[in-house]
C-alpha cells in the first residue's frame, strides 16, 4: 500500500520537475553502428560522434512528429569491422525496435548488415561505404553518402587521361580493388586514353618490380593502382628504383597518412582520390569543425557523413508525420536538402547523386586536394 | 633485351633475399631433419627490430653510418636469443621423440612469435626510415639501385662467410658431423647440444641480415611478413635440396628468376589468359617437376633410409 503511494508520489514529482516537452516526449531510437575497437576505432568513433552530434542538435530544437513532441535517442554497437559481428548488431538493433540506422564503416560490412536491416524494413544510411555492390542489391532501404568506387573509379579514370593518354593499371585482386580499376579502365576508354597494361598483384605482396619492369616495357604516361597503401607504399618505391618517373595514382586506399609515411621520399607527387569534398571546402564544413571540435575534437573523416546520415533520417521521418518506416521511406527517397556535406538527393538505387569525388596530391609531405571532380561544383 | 636484363636482375634480388633464409631452414633440416617452421618469424623479429631501433636512434641524432650497424647489431642479439630461446624450449624437449611432435610444435612456435610481435609491436606496418639516398644506376639498358648492389653483396658475403664456417672451422666440422650420424657424433666426443645450439644461433643471426636487407629494400615491415616469406624460403629450400648449403642458395636464386620471369611474361605469353597474379603457379610447377624427377632436390643427396 504505501509502496504504491511512494510511486504515485515519486511519478507525480517527476512530472513535476521535468519541463512539458520533455515528459510528454515519445522518444525513436536510431541505431548508429562502426568499429569502436581495433584499428579502426577512431574512424568508428568519429562516425559515433557525428550521429551524436546531430541527434542533440536537432532534440535541443524541440521537434514534434504528427504534432506529438519526439526525442531521438542513440543506440550505439561496435561491429569490429567484422562481417560475422555485424550481421549480430545489426539483429540485435532490429530486435531493439530501432527505426533507422547510421552505419556501417566497412563495405564488407554494411553489406552482410543490409539484408537484416532490408528483411525488417529498417531504412540504412551508410556514412562510409563506397562498395558498388552495398546499393546494387536491390533493397529499398539501403542508402549511403559517400560517393561509390564506380564514381571514384571514373573521376580517377578522367584525371589520369588529362595526364597522358597511355594509361597501365595494377589491382589488388581484392573486390574493392578489382571493382575500382574495372571503373578506372571503362573511365580512361570513355574519355579517350588507353589502357596498354594491366597486371595483378595480391593484398600481400611486397615485391612488384617484375610487373612494374613489364608495364615500363609498355611506355605508360600515367600508372594507376587500385589498393590500399601496405602495397601501393613499397610499388611507387619501387617504381621510382626502377627509374620510372610516371605519375602514381590510386583510390582512398591509398590516400592515407600511412602511404606518405610508408613510401617516404617516392610518395612524393603521387595523387590519391577520396569521396566527398575535403572538409574545409564543405558548404557547412567551418562551422560543422567548429561545433564537433567544442565536444569531441578533431574531425578524421566521417563525422560530417555520419552527421548527415542522422539528419536525412530524422528529416524524413518528420516530413512524413511519422517515425514508422512503411510510412517514411518514400520520403526519404525524395530527400532534397542541404547538408554539411553539400546538397544531398538520392538516386533509384540509394545513392548520393553526384557524389563528389576529390583528387589529393602528396606536396611536400602532405596531401592536398587538387581537384573535385564530380558533385555540384560540375554542375 | 632490357626488359629480359631487368627482370632478371629483379629476380637475383629477390632470389638471394630467399637464399639468405633458405640457409635457415636447410641448416636445421641438415643437422635435426626438423622443418623449423618459426625460421620466418625470426627473420620478421629481425626486420622488426631491426627498423624500430633504426628509427629510434635516427630520431635521437645518432649518424648513419653507426645507427646501421647499431641497429643490425640489436638485431641479430633478439634474434639469436630468440632462436636459442625457441630450441631450448620448444625443440629440445621433443628431440627424440616421433618426427610430427617438433613439426607441430614448430608451427605452435611460428604463431606464438607472429603474436607476440603483434602485441609488442601493433598491426601498422612499421616504415624503414629513409636513411639510405636511393640512387639509380643504368647498366645496358636496365636499372640498378644502390640498395639493390648492397642487398646483392651482403647476401653474397654472408652465404660466403657460412660455407667457410661450414667446410673449413672446427665448428663447421661438428656440424657436418652431427648431421651426418648425431649419436656417433656424440660418441665420438661432439658437445651435440653445443653443436645444435651453434647452428640456430648461426642461422638466426642470417635471419636478423635478411630481416634488415629485406625491411630496408622494401621500406615496411609487419608482424606477420614472415608466413609467406618463411614459405617461399621453404620451397627454395626443398627446390635446391633440402639439407645442402649450396642447394639453398642455387634454390633461392632459382626461385627469385623464375618469379621474377613468371611475372612479366605470363600475360603475354597466354595472350592475357592468365595475369600475373598467377606468378606462383611457375615456381610451384617448377617445384613439383623437380620433385618429381629429383625427389631429394637439385642438389640434395638421396639420403638412405635409416633402420
Amino acid at each position: 500500500m504505501t509502496s504504491k503511494l511512494l510511486i504515485t508520489l515519486v511519478l507525480g514529482a517527476a512530472s513535476w520537475s521535468m519541463p512539458a516537452w520533455l515528459t510528454a516526449a515519445e522518444t525513436i531510437e536510431i541505431g548508429c553502428v562502426a568499429p569502436l575497437t581495433g584499428p579502426q576505432a577512431h574512424l568508428g568513433k568519429d562516425i559515433e560522434n557525428g550521429a551524436r552530434l546531430a541527434v542533440d542538435t536537432i532534440n535541443a530544437s524541440t521537434p514534434t512528429i504528427g504534432g506529438q513532441p519526439v526525442q531521438f535517442v542513440l543506440l550505439v554497437e561496435d561491429d569490429q569491422a567484422d562481417p560475422k559481428t555485424a550481421t549480430v548488431v545489426a539483429q540485435k538493433l532490429v530486435d531493439e525496435g530501432v527505426k533507422g540506422v547510421v552505419g556501417h564503416l566497412n563495405s564488407g560490412a554494411s553489406i552482410p548488415a543490409s539484408r537484416i536491416y532490408a528483411e525488417n524494413g529498417v531504412p540504412q544510411v551508410s556514412p562510409a561505404s563506397t562498395a558498388v555492390a552495398y546499393t546494387n542489391q536491390g533493397f529499398d532501404t539501403t542508402y549511403r553518402l559517400m560517393a561509390n568506387d564506380s564514381q571514384q573509379g571514373k573521376a580517377l579514370g578522367q584525371y589520369a587521361t588529362r595526364l597522358g593518354k597511355r594509361v597501365v593499371v595494377v589491382d589488388d585482386r581484392t573486390a574493392y580493388g578489382q571493382g575500382l580499376i574495372d571503373e578506372v579502365v571503362k573511365s580512361v576508354e570513355a574519355s579517350g586514353g588507353k589502357v596498354v597494361g594491366r597486371e595483378y598483384t595480391t593484398d600481400k605482396s611486397t615485391d612488384f618490380t617484375a610487373i612494374l619492369t613489364s608495364l615500363k616495357s609498355k611506355r605508360p604516361d600515367v600508372v594507376v593502382f587500385g589498393g590500399m597503401d601496405p602495397q601501393a607504399a613499397p610499388m611507387v618505391r619501387q617504381m621510382r628504383t626502377l627509374g620510372m618517373k610516371t605519375p602514381f595514382m590510386g583510390g582512398d586506399g591509398m590516400q592515407s597518412a600511412e602511404f606518405i609515411k610508408l613510401a617516404g621520399p617516392a610518395a612524393q607527387g603521387a595523387i590519391g582520390s577520396s569521396p566527398g569534398l575535403p572538409l574545409e571546402q564543405m558548404p557547412g564544413g567551418a562551422d560543422f569543425t567548429k561545433r564537433f571540435g567544442e565536444r569531441f575534437g578533431k574531425v578524421q573523416i566521417y563525422a560530417p557523413f555520419s552527421h548527415d546520415s542522422a539528419v536525412v533520417l530524422i528529416q524524413a521521418m518528420l516530413r512524413a508525420g511519422s517515425a514508422e518506416p512503411k510510412q517514411y521511406l518514400p520520403e526519404l527517397a525524395k530527400t532534397q536538402l542541404d547538408g554539411v556535406i553539400g546538397p544531398i538527393a538520392f538516386d533509384a538505387k540509394g545513392d548520393l547523386r553526384d557524389g563528389p569525388v576529390t583528387l589529393y596530391q602528396v606536396k611536400s609531405g602532405q596531401w592536398q586536394p587538387v581537384e573535385t571532380i564530380g558533385g555540384p561544383a560540375a554542375k | 633485351m632490357d626488359v629480359l636484363l631487368q627482370q632478371l636482375i629483379n629476380g637475383l634480388i629477390l632470389g638471394s633475399l630467399y637464399a639468405l633464409v633458405a640457409l635457415g631452414y636447410t641448416m636445421v633440416y641438415g643437422i635435426l631433419e626438423l622443418i623449423n617452421f618459426a625460421h620466418g618469424e625470426i627473420v620478421m623479429v629481425g626486420a622488426m627490430v631491426s627498423v624500430s631501433v633504426l628509427a629510434a636512434l635516427t630520431a635521437a641524432g645518432v649518424p648513419v653510418a653507426l645507427a646501421l650497424p647499431l641497429a643490425l647489431a640489436a638485431a641479430v642479439v633478439v634474434c639469436v636469443v630468440t632462436g636459442v630461446l625457441v630450441e631450448r624450449v620448444a625443440y629440445r624437449p621433443l628431440r627424440n621423440a616421433p618426427r610430427l611432435a617438433p613439426l607441430i610444435t614448430a608451427i605452435g612456435v611460428s604463431i606464438v612469435l607472429q603474436n607476440l610481435a603483434m602485441i609488442f609491436w601493433g598491426r601498422q606496418y612499421l616504415s624503414f626510415p629513409p636513411v639510405i639516398e636511393v640512387q639509380v644506376y643504368d647498366v645496358l639498358g636496365a636499372t640498378v639501385s644502390n640498395v639493390q648492389i648492397l642487398i646483392f653483396v651482403v647476401a653474397a658475403l654472408t652465404m660466403g662467410g657460412l660455407l667457410l664456417l661450414v667446410n673449413r672451422t672446427r665448428l663447421g666440422r661438428a656440424m657436418r658431423a652431427t648431421a651426418q650420424n648425431r649419436e656417433v657424433a656424440g660418441l665420438m666426443g661432439v658437445d651435440v647440444n653445443r653443436v645444435i645450439a651453434a647452428t640456430f644461433i648461426v642461422g638466426s643471426a642470417l635471419a636478423a641480415v635478411a630481416g634488415l636487407l629485406i625491411a630496408s629494400y622494401y621500406g615496411i615491415a609487419h608482424y606477420n611478413m614472415g608466413f609467406i616469406l618463411g614459405l617461399k624460403a621453404f620451397s627454395a629450400a626443398v627446390l635446391g635440396g633440402i639439407g645442402n648449403i649450396p642447394g639453398a642458395l642455387l634454390g633461392g636464386l632459382l626461385l627469385g628468376v623464375i618469379e621474377s620471369l613468371g611475372a612479366g611474361y605470363i600475360g603475354d605469353l597466354t595472350g592475357g589468359f592468365l595475369g600475373s597474379h598467377y606468378q606462383d603457379i611457375f615456381a610451384f610447377l617448377i617445384l613439383i617437376l623437380v620433385l618429381t624427377f629429383r625427389p631429394s632436390g637439385l642438389l640434395g643427396e638421396r639420403v638412405a633410409d635409416r633402420a
